[in-house]
């Protein structure tokens, strides 16, 4: 790639820039440490509840990482650990970059990084006891989420301000989808934790509809809100080509957010029938924004002068593409007659893991790989790593997801044949699990070159903070003959 | 667009509607929803749970059993059945009108006209209701899932993945508490070739001492316990194997009618 090219797209390296960049370092360690390090924990937690399946009693008398314990401890270490701090980072870095203005209240991402991490620490472990609440991606007991609410309204709190800066009054693309995605989560999440996690929670199967709602709007909706911000910021920057165009662009963003919130009820869902009726004709119509999304990208792309070789413009090509898939996989299980096999199957938790690992994560390791270097004002410590766990990541991803998902398709048929026995629509999902865990290992690994880079950074940082201090106490103090003979030379 | 206001407006009115439509709609149609009757019955359904059974939700939803188990039984349709309960004054006639219909595998619409033709004829009829798909086949179940099967339950423990089998309708499928508790302790022993991890944490293996404990799960004559051991469950286990024996979807109900079957003497 070459280098001086993409400092000129980025706004060159004037003083202004780099004045910018460095307001947002602390801020931007504070999220991307404590996100590089659930990363590696959630993974590590997937792989043990993996395990299970390949020799079932494991943790038979370990309660803590018994399957249902580690599952749900996996996800939203990944959900709330990785994805959401690493995504208000970017943001925060993305709005003061458009902004023109330094972050506005830098110190306060800095607390509420720190409890949020706090949060999720807590959500984990209460999960891993067995204090869940039992509904699927809101696990987290009430201790962890009211961490996780104060934390995530602080942080926007600092994005509003630094985005009210602006010097262009006029917004780019980049502006509607975090803004969404800010105004987005506090409402979900607020209604889930209010309807479900009270005292007085709604009654029956309203429960799960709520629930299904919250967890589509949250890993859907919100993980492609800001993961297309930030590949709407990023793909033209990296390709030195314009957006392609704001006008498609909108019409992404309406039909997405129009769309995209409906999806979720499961089709066969023991629900009045006009709930997964509207679910799925909004699930079809996803296919609209799917197209826009696609042709901007394609368009940006397309014709690009720089070549991809494992950089982070390959981080964002190959995020983007993901989430064209995650989507089309989202829209088939809604479809009746494919969801007729796959409902209940494999197939769900893939199109979960392919828009988690596959979009969001890798759009966001590589624009954090893109950004930190500026922030920091040095380079990356293991320039190698990047090729490496783009690799890693990507063959991961294919091997994973698409076990889970030709797994899924396998056992669907074999439950949907009443002849044979159930076992054997376990045995030959179970098939795929083994080789997708191949896939979750190599993506483990280049999450552990990810985590390498962020910690390598922090504590080079961190000692060069040290060294400058103890230069600070070392120095010998002025005293009064040397202000005096100054004085002297002066006159 | 121009201001941040008008994205604000935007993701308002996006995401309104469809909280109007996914949180405010069901929390108004199904959050004050009261037992259901029971067809051709005075009953109500559901029954509130009691004691270990509620208790053992909660065990149920600690483990993260709703992370491998579904709690919902799918339905593709119903077939009609037309069963002759009298000949009445010309029974040869009515037995010859009979012989040539088709009396099972039928539409409502084909249940009625052949119903109606045999009443003409002066036979009495009954029409019964059986359901059918995928999962019914199975045995997971009687009739599909509905809204009031879990009016009782919190929190809603409906589960997307089947990597085990469904459990909706358990508590009638297999409703020895024995056989539950031997299987959760050890899979393996009564279901061959299972893939459920032992839940052995929720048990305790101890000597038998001079009285054996009355709750000591039976174990089947190939899978003996440890020799000198007896496995006691815990008050967790007892729990959650309470809840699993309440879970009987099992009654026909206005939504979901079916004609249950009566055991012959």
């Amino acid at each position: 790639m070459n280098q001086s090219q993409t400092i000129d797209n980025f706004g060159g390296a004037s003083v202004l820039t780099s004045r910018i960049d460095a307001s947002c370092r602390v801020p931007l360690l504070a999220l991307f440490g404590g996100a590089a390090l659930w990363l590696v924990v959630g993974l590590v937690l997937s792989l043990a509840a993996i395990m299970t399946f390949h020799k079932p009693d494991m943790f038979a008398d370990c309660p803590v990482l018994t399957y249902g314990h580690a599952q749900a401890a996996a996800n939203d270490a990944l959900l709330y650990g990785f994805c959401i701090p690493a995504g208000l980072g970017v943001m925060l870095w993305i709005f003061a970059r458009l902004s023109q203005s330094e972050l506005v209240l830098p110190l306060v991402p800095v607390v509420a990084a720190n409890i949020w991490h706090l949060g999720v620490f807590v959500g984990v472990v209460a999960i891993l006891l067995g204090d869940s609440t039992g509904f699927a991606w809101l696990e987290f007991p009430r201790g962890g989420s009211v961490l996780l609410f104060a934390a995530f309204l602080l942080i926007a709190i600092s994005a509003v301000a630094t985005f009210g800066a602006r010097q262009n009054r006029e917004l780019y693309p980049s502006h509607w989808f975090l803004l969404a995605a800010l105004f987005w989560f506090p409402w979900i999440y607020s209604t889930a934790n209010l309807f479900l996690v009270t005292h007085h929670p709604v009654r029956g199967v309203a429960q799960a509809a709520i629930d299904a709602w919250f967890a589509n709007n949250l890993v859907f909706v919100w993980l492609a809100l800001v993961g297309l911000g930030t590949a709407f910021y990023f793909l033209p920057k990296l390709s030195g080509r314009p957006l392609q165009s704001h006008y498609l662009a909108l019409f992404a963003f309406w039909t997405l957010i129009v769309f995209g919130s409906w999806c979720g009820i499961p089709q066969d869902a023991p629900m009045p029938a006009w709930m997964p009726a509207a679910s799925t004709v909004a699930s079809s119509l996803l296919i609209v924004p799917l197209i826009a999304i696609a042709i901007i990208a394609c368009k940006t792309v397309c014709g690009a002068s720089i070549t991809c070789k494992g950089g982070p413009f390959c981080y964002v090509k190959f995020g983007t593409a993901a989430f064209i898939l995650s989507g089309l996989m989202l829209i088939a299980a809604a479809c009746p007659q494919f969801s007729h096999v796959t409902e209940f199957t494999w197939f769900g938790p893939a199109q979960i893991q392919l828009q988690i690992l596959g979009f969001f994560t890798i759009v966001m390791s590589g624009a954090i790989y893109e950004l930190l270097p500026r922030v920091m004002g040095f380079a990356l410590p293991f320039p190698k790593f990047v090729r490496i766990q783009h690799w890693l990541f990507m063959l991961g991803i294919v091997l994973w997801a698409g076990s889970l998902a030709v797994g899924g398709v396998e056992q669907g048929m074999k439950l949907n044949n009443p002849q044979t026995v159930f076992a054997e629509s376990t045995d030959v999902a179970l098939m795929f699990l083994r080789v997708g865990t191949t896939g979750l290992l190599f993506i483990l690994v280049g999450s552990l070159l990810f985590a390498a880079n962020v910690f390598a950074m922090t504590i080079k940082w961190k000692l060069a903070l040290l060294k400058m201090m103890i230069a600070y106490i070392k120095s010998p103090l002025e005293t009064a003959s040397d202000r005096a003979k100054a004085g002297e030379v002066k006159s | 667009m121009k201001s941040g206001l008008c994205v604000f407006l935007a993701a308002f009115i996006a995401l309104g509607l469809s909280w109007c439509g996914f949180v405010l709609g069901p929390a108004k149609q199904l959050g004050t929803a009261r037992q259901a009757a029971v067809l051709n019955s005075s009953d109500t359904y559901p029954l509130q749970p009691t004691g270990d059974a509620t208790l053992g939700l909660q065990v149920y939803r600690a483990n993260g059993c709703a992370a491998c188990h579904t709690e919902q039984v799918r339905q593709d349709g119903v077939t009609c059945e037309i069963v002759l309960t009298g000949a009445g004054k010309n029974p040869t006639a009515v037995t010859n009108l009979v012989s040539t219909l088709k009396l099972t595998g039928l539409t409502k619409e084909e249940a009625d006209a052949a119903s109606d033709k045999i009443t003409a004829a002066g036979g009495s009829v009954e029409t019964h209701i059986n359901p059918v798909g995928r999962d019914i086949a199975r045995g997971w179940g009687v009739r599909r899932s509905v809204a009031a099967d879990f009016l009782y339950d919190y929190p809603v423990q409906l589960g997307s993945l089947r990597a085990g089998p469904d459990l909706a309708n358990v508590g009638a499928r297999l409703p020895d508490a024995n056989w539950q508790l031997v299987h959760l302790y050890a899979p393996s022993a009564v279901a061959k070739n299972s893939a459920m991890p032992p839940f052995r944490f929720l048990f305790e293996v101890r000597k038998i001492g001079d009285a054996p404990s009355p709750d000591a799960l039976q174990f089947p004559k190939d899978f003996p316990p440890p020799s000198g051991c007896e496995v006691v469950p815990t008050p967790e286990a007892k729990q959650l194997v309470a809840y699993l024996l309440s879970l009987k979807a099992d009654v026909p109900l206005y939504e979901a009618p079916f004609t249950p079957v009566i055991a012959k003497p």
